[in-house]
């Protein structure tokens, strides 16, 4: 596919996706509005993938953004990534409380430390929220579920494709250690058609999870050891280091136990899901095809149902 | 090679039999019985881990955080002794194997 003349140098990304306005920078790394040029492309791969797993899903749930701070607790993500983390803090006070709280406002005093959790957390992954809900027996057969909403990262970072806050759409599965395995493997190989059917430059890699701190070092060994995590990869600001724009991880028993989620004949069930960064798979067609979706090839185009009026 | 040092040996299996919450009493494992398929957890694996540095006041060098270190009593006291004995020896090939462990 011919490079099109419009397709921005790897490392000036960022600054060729906030001149085109694309990106409109807030003053904190890794945080943008997006405008709806990009916006499109990203409800384009929203349809593609849901059109990819409408066969296999039984059910699919949009997730609110934040969710209950226990399950940041119950996933493990909380022990493994602290330092990603986000937790949402709200002021305690009463009608009573106001005067004073305005009076320290005009002294110049910081009133977010007066702040405190409130038993909500940012939403950490596409398929966390879902465990709770499924506590208990599933049944026969297991459930394939598609999961689609708001993550976040705490993770400032220049490189665009880097973002604090990003959306994941997922298909994940839950039932047997078979049927986990299975769905990993076989969603890694359609998830590599549809990147490629985008034009997109894809490869699958081993890969492993960013552990926190010096255990981290031992955990990720296990993981990648075990390849229970795969990443597709395509170059995005740098073409000597890929970037992840999905996943693919299987949990083998992890979630089923620490949400006593149960297989119809009471085993302990296993998951697995795939992950589609949609942010990054749109970065990734912006630094593929060049800057004006407009120009991009007709067959990319059709397949993200971008149309002459929707460009 | 050395030969392990029967107290670092005893060590490391009451540390294991401590921390490690296998499936099996640690006193019937062999030195070289491997423990992951003993029912060792990857979060096991960091309590056993950081239970070994407290007990020896060692640090463990990011070389040696890999499943290989942990897979057995015989490679832990191994990596162990090395790091009683050798100071400079575990982080000298620190560097080297994550080279040559990267992908």
């Amino acid at each position: 596919m011919a490079i099109a003349e419009d397709r921005p140098v790897a490392s000036g990304l960022r600054v060729a996706l906030l001149e085109a306005g694309l990106l409109i920078a807030t003053g904190e790394d890794g945080l943008y509005l997006r405008d709806d040029r990009f916006e499109r492309i990203v409800v384009g791969i929203d349809h593609l993938v849901g059109a990819a797993a409408a066969p296999d899903v039984d059910a699919t749930y949009f997730l609110p953004p934040v969710m209950p701070q226990d399950v940041l607790v119950r996933t493990g993500y909380l022990r493994s990534f602290p330092q990603l983390a986000g937790l949402v803090a709200t002021w305690p006070g009463r009608p009573s409380d106001h005067g004073a709280l305005i009076r320290r406002l005009e002294d110049g005093t910081d009133v977010t430390q007066e702040f405190v959790d409130h038993a909500l957390a940012l939403c950490s992954a596409g398929c966390h929220p879902l465990y709770p809900v499924l506590s208990g027996r599933l049944p026969r057969g297991g459930r394939t579920i598609e999961a689609y909403g708001q993550c976040f990262r705490r993770e400032p970072s220049l490189d665009p494709a880097r973002l604090q806050t990003f959306r994941q759409h997922e298909v994940v599965r839950i039932g047997s250690a078979t049927s986990a395995r299975s769905h990993r493997d076989h969603w890694v190989e359609r998830a590599l058609e549809i990147h490629r059917g985008l034009g997109l430059e894809v490869e699958a890699v081993v890969a492993n999870d960013p552990f926190f701190g010096r255990a981290g070092a031992l955990l990720a060994s296990e993981q990648r050891d075990q390849a229970l995590k795969l990443e597709i990869v395509t170059p995005i600001a740098s073409a000597e280091e890929p970037t992840a724009i999905t996943s693919a991880n299987c949990h083998l028993d992890h979630f089923g136990e620490a949400f006593s989620i149960a297989t119809a004949d009471g085993v302990v069930a296993h998951s697995s899901c795939i992950g589609f960064g949609v942010e990054r798979i749109a970065l990734a067609l912006l630094a593929q095809h060049g800057l004006d979706p407009g120009r991009w090839p007709q067959t990319v185009r059709d397949r993200l149902g971008l149309s002459e009026r929707n460009p | 090679m050395t030969e392990l040092t029967p107290t670092i040996e005893a060590s490391v299996r009451r540390i294991v039999a401590e921390h490690a919450d296998l499936v099996v009493d640690a006193a019937s494992l062999a030195d070289d019985t491997d423990l992951y398929r003993s029912g060792l957890t990857s979060h096991a694996s960091i309590n056993v881990m950081l239970a070994i540095e407290d007990e020896f006041g060692v640090e463990f060098p990011q070389g040696m955080l890999k499943k290989s270190t942990f897979q057995s009593i015989g490679s832990i006291a191994a990596a162990l002794r090395e790091l009683c004995e050798g100071p400079s020896a575990a982080r000298d090939a620190g560097p080297a194997e994550r080279t040559a462990g990267s992908v």
